[in-house]
């Protein structure tokens, strides 16, 4: 652990040790806010932002942070920043920030956070924690864009907004499929990419 | 009454906090491995979930809104974007006294949850509740419905989940969706029938 460079920690942390389909944290919002790639956009580049700027606070502070209210310092620092981006995105972006509803707010309790910031943050010098944080950050993203891509494509027949397979019922050919719409689509999406990148990497197979 | 019981209902199976908010979803995969401990689990957020949306609203309507404060003679402030850090320093709060006073006077449903209760903290089905709260403008009356209500909504989920897994035991699915992979499945196909519920 200790000896990675800073390259092989941030590819890792994006596919081999993946937070969402490794660590099993941070699953709420990536299966919410994927229905459309604007929102999972959004909702990748404020999870970014969060978990690399927190990682990076709380390793600079981690000598002066006493052991016993670490989870609370954490709570607060995580909180302020959420707090930071909710207001950007209300005050530049309201009609996404409508979109996104309380998920925006959910990223204080996303487990990728906290758990980056328990897990590495309190034991790595800011630099290393901070690009841990983007790469976990991306991980989170790259989920949560495969699976907006196939529930926007599939199921919409478009794109962040622009027609891509032309919908039947706007006179074109492409039948949409219902199903991709409805928020279980995710969970099926979610369990194909689990099995995909668990043949990739057979270590990651379950007895 | 009856616009309680709506909300309640409403808030257990049409809007289940698991199943169609996908809220608290790492606790819910995590611990429904079994039926025992997923109810432990579930119990520990019916009582926390009535308790922190109430005290939430209070809160929101006594301290936050604008010109909440003029009954201690403050008029005129707007806390509304402490929001966030107030929701969350309550939630740890209420958990941490329920901690206390289940070990003081019910030991045995203090062993029994053991574990469960202060990482429900960090649970997003409890936070969730309490946006949910805010967005609607629930009053008080109305936000106890919904807090229990959500709470139960998340026992069901978790426990009906958990009788799944444990059958899925036998069963012998690819390699790769072993364990989790089976799980989301398992989870989507619940989705879908609580969507049933709510007339889709």
């Amino acid at each position: 652990m200790s000896d990675e460079s800073k390259r092989e920690l941030f590819f890792r942390a994006i596919f081999e040790r993946n937070p969402i389909t490794l660590l099993v944290l941070g699953i709420c919002s990536a299966l919410a806010v994927t229905g459309s790639m604007a929102t999972a956009l959004v909702m990748s580049i404020s999870l970014t932002l969060v978990t690399a700027c927190a990682s990076a606070i709380i390793s600079i502070l981690r000598h002066r942070i006493p052991n016993t209210v670490r989870i609370g310092i954490q709570i607060t620092v995580i909180a302020t920043l959420v707090i930071l981006v909710d207001q950007v995105l209300q005050a530049f972006f309201y009609d996404l920030s409508r979109q996104l509803s309380i998920y925006v707010g959910l990223i204080i309790t996303n487990c990728i956070v906290m758990g980056r910031a328990e897990g590495f943050a309190m034991n790595n010098p800011p630099g290393k924690a901070f690009v841990d944080g983007v790469g976990n950050g991306l991980g989170y993203s790259f989920i949560l864009m495969t699976v907006a891509f196939w529930r926007e494509l599939l199921g919409a027949g478009t794109l962040f907004g622009y027609t891509v397979l032309h919908p039947a019922i706007r006179g074109g050919w492409y039948e949409t499929n219902g199903l991709m719409l409805l928020p279980a689509s995710a969970f099926f999406l979610v369990a194909l990419l689990i099995w995909l990148l668990r043949e990739i990497y057979p270590s990651q197979l379950e007895k | 009454m009856g616009h309680y019981f709506e909300i309640f209902f409403t808030a257990l199976f049409v809007e289940n906090l698991v199943l169609s908010f996908f809220l608290g979803m790492c606790t819910f995969l995590a611990i429904s491995k079994q039926v025992k401990s997923a109810l432990g689990l579930g119990l520990a957020v019916v009582v926390i979930q009535a308790i922190t949306v109430p005290l939430n609203n209070l809160i929101l309507n006594l301290v936050l809104k604008p010109d909440a404060l003029s009954w201690a003679g403050q008029g005129g402030i707007d806390l509304t974007f402490l929001g966030l850090l107030v929701y969350v320093g309550v939630i740890a709060a209420v958990v941490q006294i329920l901690e206390m006073v289940l070990d003081r006077f019910v030991p045995a449903l203090y062993n029994t949850l053991g574990i469960f209760l202060p990482l429900l903290t960090v649970n997003c089905a409890i936070l969730g509740a309490s946006l949910f709260m805010v967005e609607r403008d629930y009053a008080l009356g109305e936000s106890f419905a919904y807090g229990l209500g959500a709470g139960g909504g998340f026992l069901l989920a978790v426990v009906l989940l958990a009788g799944i897994r444990e059958k899925l035991e036998y069963a012998d699915p690819p390699a790769g969706l072993k364990g989790l992979g089976i799980t989301f499945i398992t989870a989507g196909l619940m989705a879908l029938v609580f969507m049933g519920v709510a007339g889709f």
